[in-house]
């Protein structure tokens, strides 16, 4: 399934497919944010932003309007 | 092989670098600031076997050479400075075990600069936790250098990483990755057009707006008549280099790394599940900040009476040892209390770096950060704002202090101009004593109506700090990159030399920095009311003992009324009573006059200057407040210290800017006297009004 990273659940698990968006920070990127890497949310604050992701092993809190830039596909709906 | 060794430590934040800075130095380590900005630079000596030494200096972690904060600019700034006197001989790549692979990206950047450089791998004390092994042989060929596998919490592999840093001359200088290959033909005709340059150095200068040494930037001022590509290009082409580096790392690990996910054991899951709950995290917190807020408050009340009794004493013992005149009155009333005044705040300073950095090093900050950012950012301010926010009901300079890990330039800026709005604890005194005059002793469901004026004024106090913080947002126009992406790095036991040297280093940077201000300040202070023109203040003396002969008065009671007299007449005397017209209408006198004066030095010596202003030699609280209840408004008519009045006065004290410390902190954390000038008189000028309009309506 085609989504973008805002619409992850918590327990659910991805893989990136795009990050070609200028919206996305390159730091981002750099931390493993790249396509083909796998996704997984830990944790959300609430109303859902920031975002606790576990990205490729690293683990980083984004907010909402960047992960909305972020393609993946959400391997376990 | 020159006599010194430069050395840059270079690495992702929480890798242990400043722990492996900390193992290299010791207590050898100086901390200043790089010139023209407010970015810590730290540096320190090591001392290498044959008697060579190593200049270290920890740069600023990063995760790339792609800079998107000051801090971050500094690294590539020295990285690209061949004439930079601290251009590194040798660059060490600190990098965490286990997180090698985003680790090991920053370290292909920096070997494609062509220094020699050096990969520390810290923290392998969790590589069997975590059931990871490595090839070093395998991966010391593939990555072109010597690999110093460490454990600065085991304290092993640091004499290796000497050795190294000690034969740096021996290392390979290749590059790992050929970033060219990106895309061949620009970079071919880059190549062209500057045949004496760096290639990568080159790509650098164009993709990043670095302030380079002035002759390094004459060499390659050319590079602007280079753009033949736009931003969104140059982005696109920085994420293929990302990509490709990282295609290489993935290729390095896959045949020198082996990870058994069998055998990790991870606590960070558990632990997240409770700190980030949404109604747990922020529990616990609250139950952290009350400890933060009691230690702060009543731990370090000890330590601070002892001090206040050791220089109060000292000054009295100076005055009676040293012959008499004007040089041991400006040592005694002067010089002394200045320092007592900078003293005195230590204790809370080292607590409160105590907690921070202990929250720091565990990884618990970052989950502050992620819990609060929601809330924070509706005010314009970030996540990390929370920290200094709830430091400044202690005192606003280590508040200030705190703000520094906050990344996008405009969210700390208005951390910073809006956190001397919180209570602090010099706003406390005043309160009470006014509280006790003028707010009647009834009680409201329980609550006496003193305790709810003090709370109330706690909650204006930060209600302003939001409220401007909202409003600051609206006006600033600064351009920032405000994006927010926080590394939630694994739970860590602190270790304590690090946390001790933190502790030591801020109280140092206070002490020596805020401290020659306070002093110059306090001695300024000093002569202004110890001198007078005139013959009412040089005669002091003989007009009172002539005014009061026929009254029997005591020797002591005599004193006070020629202090008083010549204070009144004294050049800070003078002032209050040139002001008075302006705060008459505030429902203050002349000697409230002075005492607001004066506080603009230090909330705190409010009550100290009351004390002397109405002849009452002791600090003893109940005396001055007698005193000030018995004070008659000269216009009036009525006690001076009435409702109207006092109100105005509370909120004066709570919108003022008051404390000289506080400016120059922030002067020198925003490295300008625009700010703190727009502190003093927007917050000073708000008081005012607030206070006028207060008096006004309640007299």
């Amino acid at each position: 399934m085609k989504a973008t990273l805002a619409d992850i659940k918590r327990g659910q698990q991805g893989i990136i497919t795009d990050v070609s968006s200028i919206h996305i920070p390159l730091k981002l990127l750099e931390m493993g944010c790249l396509p083909g890497n796998s996704v997984e949310l830990v944790q959300v604050a609430p109303f859902a932003d920031p975002m606790y992701l576990n990205i490729n092993g690293t683990h980083l809190a984004i907010r909402k309007e960047t992960a909305i830039h972020i393609l993946i596909e959400i391997t376990n709906a | 092989m020159p006599k010194q060794i430069n050395v840059a430590l270079i690495g992702n934040p929480n890798t242990g670098k400043t722990s492996v800075f900390n193992a290299l130095t010791g207590l050898n380590q100086k901390v200043g600031n790089y010139p023209g900005i407010t970015v810590e630079k730290k540096e320190g000596v090591c001392k290498l076997p044959r008697g060579v030494k190593a200049h270290i200096i920890d740069l600023p972690g990063t995760y790339s050479l792609n800079a998107s904060s000051l801090d971050e600019n500094v690294v590539i700034e020295l990285l690209l400075n061949k004439n930079d006197k601290d251009f590194p001989d040798v660059a060490v790549v600190v990098s965490d075990v286990e997180n090698l692979k985003r680790n090991l990206l920053l370290y292909t950047q920096i070997k494609d600069l062509e220094i020699p450089t050096i990969l520390a791998i810290n923290m392998s004390d969790r590589m069997v936790y975590k059931g990871i092994q490595l090839d070093i042989p395998l991966l010391e060929k593939e990555l072109k250098t010597k690999i110093a596998l460490i454990s600065t919490r085991k304290n092993k592999g640091i004499d290796q990483l000497k050795e190294l840093i000690l034969n740096f001359n021996d290392l390979s200088t290749k590059p790992c990755v050929n970033a060219s290959e990106i895309d061949p033909n620009y970079f071919d005709d880059l190549r062209k057009t500057f045949p004496n340059q760096l290639l990568y150095k080159l790509w650098l200068v164009i993709t990043q707006d670095v302030n380079f040494g002035k002759t390094d930037r004459n060499e390659i001022d050319a590079i602007n008549s280079f753009k033949t590509k736009s931003k969104t290009d140059l982005k696109r082409l920085q994420q293929k280099e990302t990509i490709k580096r990282y295609q290489f790392i993935n290729n390095t690990l896959k045949k020198g790394q082996t990870i058994d996910l069998k055998s990790a054991k991870d606590l960070r899951i558990k632990l997240d599940r409770i700190l980030t709950h949404k109604v747990w995290g922020y529990l616990i917190f609250f139950v952290i900040l009350l400890t933060i807020f009691q230690a702060i408050y009543d731990w370090s009340s000890v330590p601070m009476d002892f001090i206040d009794t050791v220089f109060a004493s000292f000054s009295e013992w100076t005055k009676n040892s040293l012959p008499q005149g004007a040089f041991t009155n400006l040592i005694a009333e002067g010089i002394i209390p200045g320092l007592g005044g900078i003293v005195i705040f230590i204790p809370q300073i080292a607590f409160l770096f105590l907690f921070i950095s202990v929250l720091e090093e565990s990884g618990y900050m970052s989950r502050v950060v992620f819990l609060m950012d929601r809330i924070m950012r509706r005010f314009g301010l970030s996540g990390k704002s929370i920290v200094p926010l709830i430091s400044g009901t202690a005192c606003a300079i280590p508040a200030i202090m705190a703000t520094r890990n906050i990344e996008s330039w405009k969210e700390r800026l208005i951390t910073i101009l809006v956190t001397p709005f919180t209570t602090c604890s010099a706003r406390l005194p005043v309160y009470l004593i006014i509280i006790a005059l003028v707010i009647p002793e009834g009680r409201f469901i329980g609550l006496s109506y003193q305790a709810l004026t003090l709370m109330l004024l706690y909650l204006i106090g930060f209600g302003a700090a939001i409220f401007s913080a909202w409003l600051l947002n609206k006006i600033l126009n600064i351009k920032s990159k405000t994006f927010f992406v926080v590394e939630m790095p694994n739970y860590k036991l602190p270790l304590f030399k690090n946390v001790a040297l933190t502790v030591i280093e801020k109280t140092k940077s206070f002490v020596f920095g805020a401290g020659k201000i306070i002093l110059a300040i306090s001695i300024v202070l000093w002569f202004l009311a110890s001198y007078g023109p005139g013959e009412d203040f040089n005669n002091a003396e003989n007009i009172i003992t002539t005014e009061y002969a026929s009254q029997n008065l005591s020797a002591d009671e005599l004193q006070q009324k020629i202090a008083s007299h010549k204070l009144e007449h004294s050049f800070i005397g003078i002032a209050g009573h040139a002001i008075e017209p302006a705060i008459r209408p505030l429902g203050y006198d002349w000697k409230i006059g002075i005492a607001i004066v004066s506080s603009f030095a230090a909330r705190e010596v409010f009550v100290g200057t009351l004390a002397t202003i109405y002849s009452v030699g002791s600090d003893e609280e109940e005396t001055i407040k007698n005193r000030m209840a018995g004070e008659v408004n000269p216009i009036l008519g009525g006690p001076l210290f009435n409702f109207a009045s006092g109100i105005s006065l509370l909120l004066f004290y709570a919108f003022a800017m008051q404390c000289m410390s506080t400016l120059a902190i922030v002067k020198r954390e925003t490295n300008s006297w625009k700010w703190p000038t727009l502190q003093l008189f927007i917050m000073s000028g708000f008081a005012y009004i607030v206070a006028l309009i207060a008096f006004q309506v309640l007299k």
